[in-house]
Formats: C-alpha cells, sequence, structure tokens
C-alpha cells in the first residue's frame, strides 16, 4: 500500500501526517499521533466513544478515514481544556461524579460540547436526545445528564457576563 | 476480625459521606488516562486471533506454514503452543481450552490460532493463511435443548455431578445443586393457592465500552511484562503464569485503566495469548479485541430456564416455595452461576419451607462468566413475578405481601445461614412510604416493584501506606479502580489518620509492588480493601505513636492518636506538646527511618445486601414499545462512604437490568451462531431511553466492618428484571414469563390477550 499525505489542523495546530488508504481518522489519531484520548469502542459507529468534532461537527472517527480529514479542522478530547483551565463540562463531569470507568467519557464530552454550541440552553429531552450516540454503561446515564445541565446553566452565566 | 472492628454508631465522620472529587478525575475527563489499548512498547507487533465459524466441530488439523511465510509474520500459534501445564487442575484447564482451542471449537468465535505481524494487515492477511480443517459436529445452544437426553453432548467425560447415584452416562448437566430447609411437600399442602409458573430469559453481555486490550512483552529467559485491563491483575499474573509454565514472580502485571467489567473481565482471554506471541517472536506484542470478538468470545451470563412454585395461606403467609434454575454455562463445567442463582432465589423471604434446585449446562456458548451479581437477577424475575401474581391473587397490595414474608434478622436464609442485622425491611417501608409510590399513573401506564438481595465478598486484600517527609499520604493499593474506588480509598485513610482528603493519594498498585489481591468482585473492594486501608492507616498511626512516644521518653502507649495529632494519653503520661503528622515525618528520618502502615488478610464480615426497586413504564398498545417513565432504587449501603459513588453504583446497576428486562439478547441462529453482535443489534440503553434515576440510599450498619460498610455494586442489577416485568404486567394485564419485553414480544402478548379475550366473550 502507499502512503498519503494528510494535511490538517487538529486543536487548532496544523498537523502533517502519512498514513495508509484503508486507516481510520481514529487510527490515526491513536496509533500515529498519539492522541488516544479517542477510544476504539466499536468501531462501527454505535458507541460514539471516538467522537471528535470535523469543522466543528460532531463525528465518529472511526466511520472517517484518515486521509478524508485533508483541510479539514478536527477536534479532539485533548483539546477541550485551556491551558489549566478545565471546559466547564470537564468540571461538571468530575464534581457530578458523572463518570465511573472514564472510557466514554471523553466521548460524551466531545458530544455534550458539540451539542451546547448549537444549544445552549436543552431541555432534558434535548440532552438525552443530544446524547443518545453515546454509551456509556457504568453511569445510567443520570449524573451525566445533570452534569450537561449544570454546566450549561454556568456557561448561559458566564457568556451573558460577556455579554454585559 | 477483632472486635474493635464492630462499627460504632456514635462515631462522627469527618471526611467519610461527603463527596470529595476523584483523584483521578482530571485524566480522565482530558483523556489523559491510559486504558487498555491506550499503551505502547518500543517495537511492538500487532497480534490478532483466528476464532471458529462453528458453533461445534472437531479441529482435524491446523496447517500455519503459508502465514508464517508471509512477510512480516512474527509469530503464529496454535494449541500445540499451550502444552498442558494445568497439572490436574480442570478449572485452569478449561481456562487454557477457552483461550485457544484444542481437540475441538466449542462455539462460534472459539480462538483456534493466533498471529503476531508488523502491521494490522499483514496481521489480517496472515489469519487468512491459516488453514482449519474442521469437521462440523451437531450443537445446542439453548437450555433446556441442551438438557435433553438426545442432546449433543459436549463432553463425553460430563457426569452429573451433585445426583446419587453418579449417571453412567455423559450429559450436559455438570452439576446439580440443592438448597433449602423445611418439607416443601408438607409446606403446599397447607397453602390455600399455589402459583406455578415457567420462565425463560436470554444471556446478556456485561457490555462495558472498553473492549479487552493487552500488551504482552515475553523475553526468551522467561522473565514478563503484561500490561492489560482486568478486574484482578493478580489473578491475570497467577493464570497466565501457570498456562505458560513460568514461575509466577517472574510476570509482572500492570493493570490499565480499566473501562468498565461488570464481572465480565475477571477472567483471562487474550492475555496468555498475548504473551505465548510475544514469546514466540521476543518483541512485545499488542492484541486488542474488536467489539464482534467481545460478543463472540468474552463472557455472557447465562441463559435460564426456570419454574417456581409458591404456595401462601388465604392471610398471606407463605407455606412453601420451590423452584428450578437452569443455567447456561457455555462449554465448560463449573461456569455458570446456577449455584448463586438458586442460592439467592428466595433469600428476601423468611421461610419454613423452602427447596431451591440449581442445574449447571453445558452448551456451544461462549464460557460463561460473571455479570453483576452473577446468577441472581433472573431467579429473582421469575420469584418476584409469582410473588407480585399471588398478591394479586389474595387481595393484598404487593408491598405488604413482601413486607409480611420478608426476611428480618434472625430469619434462617433459604440458602443456610442465619441473618445478623440486615436492610431489607428497611427499604420495603421505605418503598411503601416513597412519593413515587403513591404518585398517580398517566394512561397506559403501569408501576412495578420487586426485592433483591446479593450475598456481597470480602477476599484477600494487601494494602500498602506510605508516609513521605512531608506528611502526605500514598496509599497502594491492588484492586483496580473501576468506577472511583480511589477516591473511596483516599477518603478512609484520611478519616482514620484525621487529616484532610486532599493529603492522600492512592494508587493501583502493579503485582510485583504489593501482595496478593482478589479479583474486584463480590462488590468487594471498598468494604474488604477498604477495610485493609483502614487497618493499614492504624498500623501507621501506631508507628507514628511509637516516634512521638520515643521523642518525649515515654512509654508507646502513653500516646493516643486524635485529628491527625499524637497526644499524651492523659495527665500521667506527661505534659508534652501534641505532634502532628507532618511534625512526626519531617523528623522521621533522625527518629528510626520512613514510616509506613500495612494490612494483608483474607476479609470475612461481608454484610448481605438488599433493595427494592420501584418501576413505572409506559406501553405503546399498539407497536408493543415500552418506556421507562419514573424509577426508584432504595438500597442498603451500610454506610455510604463517597454517596456520589454509591448512587451511581444503584443508577448503573438498575439500567443494566433495564436493558436486560426489555432489550438485550444473544440472538443465535439454526447454525448456531450469534446473530447480533454488535452494539446496533445488542441494543443496550442509550440516554434517550431513560428518565433520571432515583435513588435512596440506607445506611443499615454491617456488623462486620468498622465503618458499616456493606459492597453496594452488584445488588442493584437484581430486582429491576421483576420490577419492569411486574410494571408492564400492570400497563397490559398480561404476565410475561420470558425476557426480554421487547417490543414484538409485548405486542404479541397484547394481541394474544385480546384475541383469546375475544373467544372467550364469543
Amino acid at each position: 500500500m502507499s502512503g498519503i499525505k494528510v494535511n490538517t489542523k487538529i486543536n487548532g495546530d496544523p498537523v502533517e501526517f502519512m498514513c495508509e488508504p484503508d486507516e481510520t481518522l481514529l487510527d490515526v489519531l491513536r496509533n500515529r499521533l498519539n492522541l488516544t484520548g479517542a477510544k476504539e469502542g466499536c468501531s462501527t459507529g454505535d458507541c460514539g466513544a471516538c467522537s471528535v468534532t470535523v469543522d466543528g461537527r460532531l463525528t465518529c472517527s472511526c466511520l472517517v478515514l484518515g486521509a478524508e480529514a485533508e483541510g479539514h479542522n478536527i477536534g479532539t478530547i485533548e483539546g477541550m481544556a485551556h491551558g489549566e483551565e478545565l471546559h466547564p463540562l470537564q468540571k461538571k463531569f468530575i464534581e457530578h461524579a458523572a463518570l465511573q470507568c472514564g472510557v466514554c467519557t471523553p466521548g460524551f464530552l466531545i458530544a455534550a460540547k458539540s451539542l451546547l454550541d448549537k444549544n445552549p440552553d436543552p431541555t432534558e429531552t434535548e440532552i438525552r436526545f443530544g446524547l443518545a450516540g453515546n454509551l456509556c454503561r457504568c453511569t445510567g446515564y443520570d449524573k451525566i445528564v445533570r452534569a450537561v445541565q449544570d454546566a450549561a446553566k454556568d456557561m448561559r452565566k458566564s457568556n451573558s457576563r460577556k455579554g454585559a | 476480625m477483632p472486635l474493635d472492628n464492630a462499627p460504632d454508631s456514635k462515631r462522627k465522620y469527618n471526611v467519610v459521606g461527603t463527596r470529595p472529587l476523584r483523584p483521578d478525575g482530571i485524566d480522565k475527563v482530558t483523556g489523559r488516562a491510559k486504558f487498555g489499548a491506550d499503551a505502547t512498547a518500543p517495537g511492538q507487533l500487532v497480534g490478532r486471533i483466528l476464532r471458529s465459524p462453528h458453533a461445534h466441530a472437531k479441529i482435524r488439523s491446523i496447517d500455519t506454514s503459508k502465514a508464517e511465510k508471509l512477510a512480516g509474520v512474527k509469530a503464529v500459534i496454535t494449541r500445540d503452543d499451550f502444552p498442558d501445564h494445568t497439572d490436574g487442575d480442570s478449572g485452569l484447564y478449561d481456562t487454557m481450552y477457552n483461550i485457544m482451542a484444542r481437540e475441538k471449537a466449542l462455539y462460534e468465535g472459539h480462538a483456534v490460532a493466533a498471529v503476531a505481524a508488523t502491521t494490522p494487515a499483514i496481521a489480517r492477511q496472515a489469519l487468512k493463511l491459516i488453514k482449519v480443517d474442521y469437521e462440523v459436529l451437531p450443537h445446542v445452544t439453548d437450555v433446556d435443548d441442551a438438557m435433553k437426553s438426545n442432546a449433543p453432548v459436549l463432553n463425553n467425560k460430563m457426569f452429573t455431578d451433585g445426583v446419587d447415584p453418579k449417571p453412567k452416562k455423559a450429559s450436559n448437566v455438570a452439576r446439580r445443586f440443592e438448597f433449602g430447609h423445611g418439607d416443601v411437600e408438607a409446606g403446599f399442602k397447607r397453602a390455600d393457592i399455589i402459583v406455578e409458573r415457567s420462565f425463560k430469559t436470554e444471556a446478556t453481555h456485561q457490555g462495558y465500552i472498553e473492549p479487552h486490550a493487552a500488551l504482552a512483552s515475553m523475553s526468551p529467559d522467561g522473565s514478563a511484562e503484561l500490561w492489560c485491563c482486568t478486574q484482578g491483575h493478580y489473578m491475570v499474573r497467577d493464570v497466565c503464569a501457570r498456562i505458560l509454565g513460568i514461575d509466577i514472580s517472574r510476570l509482572r502485571v500492570t493493570q490499565s485503566e480499566i473501562g468498565g467489567g461488570f464481572g465480565g473481565k475477571t477472567t483471562v482471554f487474550i492475555e496468555p495469548v498475548a504473551l505465548a506471541l510475544s514469546r514466540k517472536a521476543n518483541r512485545p506484542v499488542k492484541v486488542v479485541m474488536t467489539r464482534d470478538e467481545v460478543f463472540k468470545a468474552t463472557g455472557p451470563t447465562s441463559a435460564t430456564s426456570m419454574d417456581i412454585k409458591i404456595g401462601v395461606t388465604k392471610d398471606g403467609l407463605i407455606t412453601a416455595a420451590d423452584g428450578t434454575f437452569r443455567y447456561t454455562g457455555g462449554p465448560f463445567a463449573g461456569c455458570s452461576p446456577a449455584e448463586f442463582g438458586a442460592m439467592s432465589a428466595f433469600a428476601q423471604f423468611h421461610l419454613d419451607n423452602v427447596r431451591a434446585i440449581g442445574y449447571d449446562v453445558l452448551c456451544n456458548r461462549p464460557k460463561t462468566i460473571s455479570y453483576r451479581a452473577p446468577g441472581a437477577p433472573m431467579a429473582n424475575f421469575a420469584v418476584e413475578s409469582v410473588i407480585e401474581e399471588l398478591a394479586h391473587k389474595l387481595g393484598m397490595a404487593p408491598i405488604d405481601f413482601r413486607i409480611k414474608n420478608a426476611a428480618r434478622e434472625g430469619t434462617r436464609s433459604s440458602y443456610g445461614p442465619v441473618y445478623g442485622q440486615i436492610g431489607l425491611g428497611a427499604t420495603l417501608e421505605a418503598a411503601k412510604n416513597h412519593p413515587h409510590f403513591k404518585a398517580p399513573l398517566g394512561p397506559n401506564q403501569g408501576r412495578g416493584m420487586a426485592a433483591g438481595f446479593w450475598f456481597n465478598f470480602g477476599g484477600q486484600s494487601c494494602v500498602s501506606l506510605n508516609i513521605p517527609i512531608d506528611g502526605t499520604i500514598t496509599v497502594s493499593v491492588g484492586s483496580p479502580d473501576i468506577g472511583g474506588s480511589r477516591a473511596s480509598m483516599c477518603m478512609m485513610v484520611a478519616e482514620e489518620l484525621g487529616i484532610g482528603y486532599d493529603q492522600v493519594r492512592a494508587i493501583i498498585a502493579d503485582t510485583s509492588s504489593l501482595g496478593h489481591n482478589d479479583v474486584t468482585d463480590g462488590s468487594r473492594t471498598t468494604f474488604a480493601t477498604g477495610m485493609a486501608c483502614i487497618l493499614a492507616a492504624r498500623d501507621a498511626i501506631k508507628k507514628l505513636c511509637a516516634r512521638a512516644a520515643a521523642t518525649w521518653g515515654i512509654p508507646e502507649d502513653a500516646v493516643t492518636w486524635e485529628k491527625g495529632y499524637a497526644k499524651p494519653a492523659g495527665a500521667n503520661a506527661g505534659n508534652f506538646q501534641p505532634l502532628s503528622l507532618k511534625e512526626i515525618a519531617a523528623a522521621s528520618p533522625g527518629t528510626g527511618g520512613p514510616i509506613a502502615g500495612h494490612h494483608e488478610y483474607s476479609a470475612d464480615g461481608a454484610g448481605v445486601s438488599f433493595a427494592t426497586h420501584i418501576c413505572d413504564i409506559e406501553i405503546d398498545q399498539e407497536t408493543g414499545a415500552s418506556k421507562i417513565v419514573r424509577y426508584t432504587v432504595i438500597q442498603d449501603a451500610g454506610k455510604a462512604v463517597h454517596p456520589s459513588y454509591v448512587e451511581g453504583q444503584f443508577q448503573g446497576g438498575a439500567v443494566q437490568g433495564i436493558g436486560w428486562a426489555l432489550n438485550e439478547e444473544y440472538i443465535y441462529g439454526k447454525d448456531g451462531r450469534l446473530q447480533n453482535a454488535g452494539f446496533l443489534d445488542y441494543r443496550i440503553p442509550v440516554c434517550s431511553d431513560l428518565p433520571m434515576i432515583d435513588t435512596m440510599i440506607l445506611e443499615i450498619p454491617n456488623p462486620g466492618h468498622p465503618y458499616g460498610v456493606r459492597g453496594v455494586g452488584e445488588t442493584s442489577i437484581v430486582p429491576p428484571l421483576a420490577a419492569i416485568a411486574n410494571a408492564v404486567a400492570a400497563a397490559t394485564g398480561v404476565r410475561f414469563t420470558q425476557l426480554p419485553m421487547s417490543p414484538p414480544r409485548i405486542l404479541k402478548g397484547i394481541e394474544d390477550a385480546k384475541a383469546s379475550g375475544a373467544k372467550k366473550a364469543a
């Protein structure tokens, strides 16, 4: 097989990599770029553990080829915190005990951020459907939903302060 | 346990019972935490496994020559690479047989060969070049079919244990169990009403989101390192070393963060294979399962078939209870939890006459492995369904019927022991008084409840606690942290030492750094490893007091420990300024060197656990679709160390039970192949399926733990199956005796009931 050269941006940084035509974006992130925050739970797009954003759109990175990342902006869990400052969702997940084993957590955080970017004030039902593509086997989702509700509230407050 | 371990009911806690942030939280929300598949080693190869496409087949021969010649292939292994070192240990032999098939492939997905290659593509290609000559044999996957006299027998050396006389004919029934007391027949004679029903449940998978992963590095001199996700790295070490025929101490196992287990990671699958590949290739080898492999080749729980008969008097006293529980174990004996099913089935009742018979049954399915309260949920589904039906026949509120017959302190349990202080009655009363219980129901909605039991377990733990010169604490434990246990361990150490939670850090030690720790199972970690943390802290306190005594020049027993300080025990001891932990630690290099506390033991006294669940469900009468609209878990935790994570255990178990009741099942084709080996077709509950799961923690102290802690992890999966079945029966008027109650099955039940109603009317 011949390698394909790909130019992309990951978490805002320019990244250039070589990959095989059959490698998924998840393979590239994990095996070539050592960004192992995205997890492989199924490789069929059913569990959401590999969630990333591609140009801001929530995507299962196991369903995208590495080569398809050419020219796109990829967002991963490694880019969610700003320096020492955790994203409000990250803080609230810890505060609410919204993770037990934590393997689904990066995917949930990416999906939740993607939801709140589009809808800063979601109802419980909107949160539940917004996160329905991510499987968690430990928590029963209760504390995840509460963490997202609480984070959304904080983010709305800080946005309205910024607005004023 | 010494008597001073009994809980002090007046004790006021400073740290236990609060809700601090977990110490591994930041790693887990930033993607930094390293799970099984996240590790790499220099020069590592990719390991992949070839699996049987047949449910049951003799393996005549395996030709690996073409695969070995493929460029980039560094090792190919088969059964020939696992010479038998098991020395008559049949359980270990079966484990070895399960990780690599020998004479026969015993289920679809059974490993038959493995390769290590430089790239995934080459490894995949190599698997295709391995030629296995199979002689396909008749197979059986259904438990009732497997027990028939004409069933294909998996193991012709299997003669049922536990029956007298021992049968002369081989069968798939590995063992018969019987538990109970009293005279069941006499009890039924005194009954005014008897309900007798048969039930079936399908196998479900633990469904952890992280597939099994292992990174092995083994040298030709027999020393080896292994990184893997497991519920027990000491078990992995011992089992792998024995299968490979090396000294246990030569193998060091480091456990990764673990992405869920629920009992499914309490054995080995790919770990010995990765080690054997690494030994042959003399390079590190990483093996990661696909989801398809996880479903086909790792532990589901049993499929079951059960008969229940319970008799009551007109005033609602149970006179006799009888049950038969047939559980699939996969292809090996002793793997099904039939014994636990039979033991736990009637454990929530005070019964004079009870009998429970269990059968451990072989079939061509993956080797059954523990799944959260193994064996109990299915038995509870059957028994608590009959209980509900009896209550209706009696014209008695089901909650009152349960309270009237509930096990209590002094009850001789259906499985033998006499109960001490238990929390069942308290959970039932709390349910009766809960606002949920009185809330009005909407159209097409029904409410159900069930009470459930789990034994809980103690077992072996070893803890080491070190105090560096700044007086902060490192506690090394050997129990993997699956759901926040590091936080609980730190909390208990902080509580004992009388210091802040932020002064304690817990790490999970590898197998070479600490003594043996049992697998994380039986809800044992917070109880048993937690108690070892408490006792290690008490050991350290003794040493801290001794240093203070030496500093002051007074006897050791004249020093007491209070809120993080060593103090003279009384006026007679002398007048000395209390010494803080930090001061004693800072002086330690000059007062005798490092200070550490240890504790190693096998813990007894795990208190049994009970829960009562209430469920409201809405059924679409046109489609059979169901929706849980409200759910409440009430459970006795003994003492909740970190209430948020206790609630999380209640909620997680309840939702796994919801999946089991409504959707999850192993679907086999006539060819014995699993037809739904993926998360799309094996549907676990998703966020939009569910409401919030309300929880209520009761604290009835366990006399066997200094704080009264009981294990909380498993009981929560026991009542949901029956609670939901009872709710569905209330919503539809139809009693479902088969799980899962998927929409097609519910719809058929409703339509059949309508048709038979119409017939009656005609």
